[in-house]
């Protein structure tokens, strides 16, 4: 339970870290919080030749409002963007969905990018992600570019991020007018990765519900308006298209049963 | 642009429970193996290894975190404190003190971590309610006492503080 070996360099600019990755590619892991890469490099699951950390890199520790976005650094913490003023204004979905992020002294250091980038398809930062469109910005020493969800996860930990690359912002959309938002989650204790995780939004003309911790990556799906036995049919169809497995922790049938039942309550939470 | 390469032990200062402190770490080292093993602070106990126990929480500038999910390194220039040091000399601090009233411990593994978020929580929060007490512990794993004693140890330091404010700005 220690990790291997590996050379740790704090670059001071993101340039100095890009230059970095350029030179060791796959060998070099970035380290921001590290609450999921350190615990990877204590059970040996990764093993990386060196570590680049960007934790107390100061120009990329922002929270801030850049025209309909709220743009977050790769360097600001979960817990910082919890304490974001008037965040439930702001990006209502992210509001509601951190209190159920593991627990207080991981997030003061795990940082809301990491979570983006390690990919953890029940963790909570990635269902917000896809479920309001929102961007990842990837730079490497050459290039930068935006990705959205869908081109972004490519599945379990994995993630459209070349070796190259590292992420550098993500971009939440700003709340929309007259939308409503919801978030449930069902995990064994307050903290632990979920079971199922279900956000929801809706506005005058659409319902969408984004579903983590059932298929490989948050998976959204969006209907127009819908009720009754049409709503109840569209759970139906999307519980079963996840594709749930059985594993120690739940059976497919209870995900399901989690995603048709749940998801009813926040798309009907999402339009009060 | 700092490099620290593998294999090498390299100095790392910080400032401990207040006072200066140095020692020698390689890169891989983790900050709870530095902290016992070679500063001798073995207060800070060491259980899963990958964030979940709680056992290893430490204060980092303030902030409550998982010392095993810490490099020695990235502690260099920063202040950590420690379960060694709340009590001031013989005299237990007083959330110390409400955890022996309340038989908060028994064997005492998970304590330490459990002090340190607890230090890190009430200065954040200064009345929590038996709920949000709760959800603070969820980060910490405790097999012997079933919680319930802690939360009422918590609880009880926080009206104590919130009294003596009261008190001292002639509310009382």
């Amino acid at each position: 339970m220690k990790p291997a070996c590996f050379d740790y360099v704090l670059p001071d600019t993101p340039a100095e870290a890009q230059a970095l990755l350029a030179q060791y590619g796959s060998d070099a892991r970035i380290l921001a919080g590290g609450q999921s890469l350190l615990a990877m490099l204590n059970m040996r699951l990764a093993q990386p030749k060196v570590l680049v950390d960007i934790s107390r890199m100061k120009a990329l520790d922002y929270i801030r409002i850049d025209g309909d976005r709220l743009a977050i650094g790769a360097a600001a913490t979960q817990s910082a963007l919890e304490a974001y003023p008037s965040l439930g204004e702001h990006v209502p979905l992210a509001a509601l969905a951190l209190p159920s992020i593991s627990h207080f002294q991981v997030k003061n250091k795990g940082t809301v990018c990491g979570s983006i980038a390690h990919a953890d398809p029940s963790a909570e930062l990635p269902l917000v992600l896809a479920a309001l469109g929102g961007e990842v910005v990837l730079a490497s020493a050459s290039a930068r570019r935006r990705l959205l969800p869908d081109d972004y996860f490519r599945g379990m930990l994995q993630t459209a991020c070349a070796a190259d690359e590292m992420i550098v912002e993500i971009r939440l959309p700003l709340r929309a007018a007259n939308a409503g938002y919801a978030f449930r989650e069902v995990a064994s204790r307050q903290g632990d990765f979920a079971l199922v995780a279900l956000a929801a939004v809706a506005s005058a003309d659409a319902l969408l519900l984004a579903v983590g911790g059932v298929a490989d990556r948050p998976v959204v799906r969006r209907w127009p308006r819908l009720d009754g036995v049409a709503l109840a049919d569209a759970l139906n169809d999307f519980a079963w298209a996840l594709g749930a497995e059985d594993d120690a922790h739940a059976t497919a049938q209870y995900r399901r049963h989690l995603v048709r039942v749940l998801g009813g309550q926040v798309l009907r939470q999402a339009q009060q | 642009m700092k490099r620290y390469d593998a294999n090498t032990r390299h100095g790392v200062s910080l400032t401990l429970n207040g006072l200066s402190r140095t020692g020698w770490a390689e890169p891989r080292t983790l900050l709870s193996d530095f902290l016992r093993e070679t500063l001798g602070a073995t207060g800070t106990h060491v259980g899963c290894e990958h964030g979940v126990c709680g056992a290893c929480t430490v204060r980092l500038d303030g902030s409550a975190v998982r010392s095993c999910l810490t490099l020695a390194v990235q502690v260099e220039g920063r202040h950590v404190d420690t379960i060694e040091g709340l009590a001031k000399g013989d005299a237990l601090d007083d959330l110390q003190a409400a955890f022996r009233r309340h038989h908060a411990l028994q064997c005492g593994f998970c304590t330490a971590g459990i002090l340190m978020s607890a230090a890190d929580f009430l200065a954040r929060e200064a009345a929590p309610s038996e709920q949000q007490v709760r959800e603070m512990l969820s980060g910490h794993l405790c097999r012997c006492t079933g919680y319930t004693p802690i939360v009422f140890a918590i609880r009880e330091v926080a009206a104590a503080r919130e009294r003596d404010r009261q008190k001292e700005i002639g509310n009382v």
